[in-house]
This record gives C-alpha cells, structure tokens and sequence, in this order.
C-alpha cells in the first residue's frame, strides 16, 4: 500500500517537514557537495544571522539530513543523503501505487 | 528534487459521468482502490474506512474530503502513516504529514482525461522552492544538481 516493508523507524515526518523550508534547502543544496562546512562557512554570503543558521541546521540534524562534528571549540556539519534517499523512495512507491490503482479505476470504469 | 509532489495523467474510455460516479461514489470507489469506507463522501467531513488490499488489512483508512465539483474535481487531504508495516504500525495519524490528493476531470473525444495528483509532502509551493534552488545567494543553484546526482545513485 502505501508504504512498503523497509523505510521505517525514521518518521518521515520529520525529513518532510525539514525539506520544507527555503533556508534549510539552500543549507542543504551548499552541503550536498560534500565536505563539511562550519557555521561561520555557512553563515558567510548569506543574509542570516549565525543563530539562524545554526536553529536551521540543528532542524536539519534532528531529521538526520546533516551530522555535526566537533572540531576543537567548533562544530562542522556534514550531509547524510540517507534521509532524502528514504523519502524519494517512499515517494517512488507511492507513485507506483497510483500507477496500480489508477490502473484499476480504468479496467473498472471501462468494464 | 521533487520531493513535493506526484501527477498522473491517465486516458480513460468512458463518460466523465462513469468516472465522476467511480471516484465519488463511495463503495465504487472502495472497488478499485481496495477500501472499504464507512459511508458516502461529504465535503468537510472525514471519511473512514479499513483497507483491504492483502496484507494491509490492519491499516485504518481515513481522508479529510474537500472539494466535490461535479464532474470536474474531487480532492481530500489524508494522512501518510509512518510505517504500515502490521508490527510498527499505529493508527494514530495525529502527527503525520498530510497530503492533498486531487482528481481532475476533463471531458475529451473518446472519454475522459483523469488528472491525479498529490501534494505537499514538504509544504512548500513548487514555485517558492524552485527558488531557493536558484538561488539568488548566488553559487548554490548548481548544487542542487549535485542532490539530485547523488540520491539518484543511492535511491
């Protein structure tokens, strides 16, 4: 149905919701790259605050979406594509479902 | 990325009439998407059911409907359970995202066009996120191509 065996445990709740958001997207869009980044790195070109920065990537690791590292008095966060793998592919096979049930409402509608 | 959204457009032989009947009429409907639902589908009221496609007997329908325009669409929001699989699965939907699924009807020469989608998976509007990846910060835009690479080859 619409959800099969497997991605669960993680609410997806929560990835959803961190996803929405234009701020944490672009948080999210820098880190994908890669590497990880420290606040001030993120901070930097961007009209945000450091405090705002930090509320958003502390929303992000709360989803799992990013990782923070100490690294001596400093905190670096580093991506996790795990949690948006997890919804793209709930989305997959929700999709997939539709396929099946509007299959279904063809034969039906045209019996 | 779109993680907000799913549209289908499917061609149907039959009479806008047939389809807007199979889509509304409640114990049609419970037909072809395999539920069967308490009673008939009124706006702003929540419907209800069990769902019974095989192994997923235990799952709690439910759908919040709203919008019934003859013949031309018919939409409710409904809850994404957090796991349907029978050992993890609660059928307190109270803090799960909702999504809004719509049926659009267009009459065409042989039949119907059905226009199925679902959105707000994230409860951002297409247009505002599409901004945020263009960015106007300047040098994030191309990153966005970077998600898209990397959870492509891991999806």
């Amino acid at each position: 149905m619409r959800e099969k065996a497997g991605a669960r445990g993680r609410p997806k709740a929560l990835v959803f919701a961190a996803l929405g958001d234009e701020t944490r997207l672009l948080l999210v869009a820098r880190l994908c790259a890669g590497r990880t980044y420290s606040i001030s790195q993120l901070t930097r070109g961007s009209r945000l605050s450091r405090q705002a920065i930090t509320k958003h990537l502390r929303v992000l690791e709360g989803a799992g979406i990013v990782h923070s590292l100490r690294a001596g008095r400093e905190s670096l966060f580093e991506f996790d594509p795990e949690p948006i793998a997890e919804v793209r592919e709930y989305l997959r096979s929700v999709s997939e479902q539709w396929d099946e049930a509007l299959g279904r409402l063809k034969a039906f509608v045209e019996r | 990325m779109s993680t907000d959204r799913i549209e289908k457009r499917i061609a149907l032989k039959a009479p806008i009439s047939r389809v807007w009947r199979a889509l509304t009429d409640y114990k049609e409907f419970g037909e072809w998407f395999r539920v069967k639902l308490e009673g008939p589908f009124v706006v702003g009221k929540v419907s209800r059911g069990s769902i019974l496609y095989p192994g997923f007997e235990h799952v709690k329908w439910e759908a919040l409907v709203q919008k019934m325009e003859p013949e031309r669409l018919f939409s409710f929001t409904w809850p994404h359970a957090r796991s349907l699989d029978k050992a993890d699965y609660s059928p307190d939907y109270s803090n799960e995202p909702r999504t809004l699924v719509e049926f659009r009807l267009e009459k065409t020469a042989n039949g119907t066009l059905l226009v199925l989608t679902e959105s707000g998976f994230d409860k951002l509007p297409s247009d505002r996120r599409e901004k945020a990846y263009r960015g106007n910060e300047g040098g994030w835009a191309e990153q966005v191509k970077n998600i898209e690479n990397y959870v492509a080859k891991n999806a």
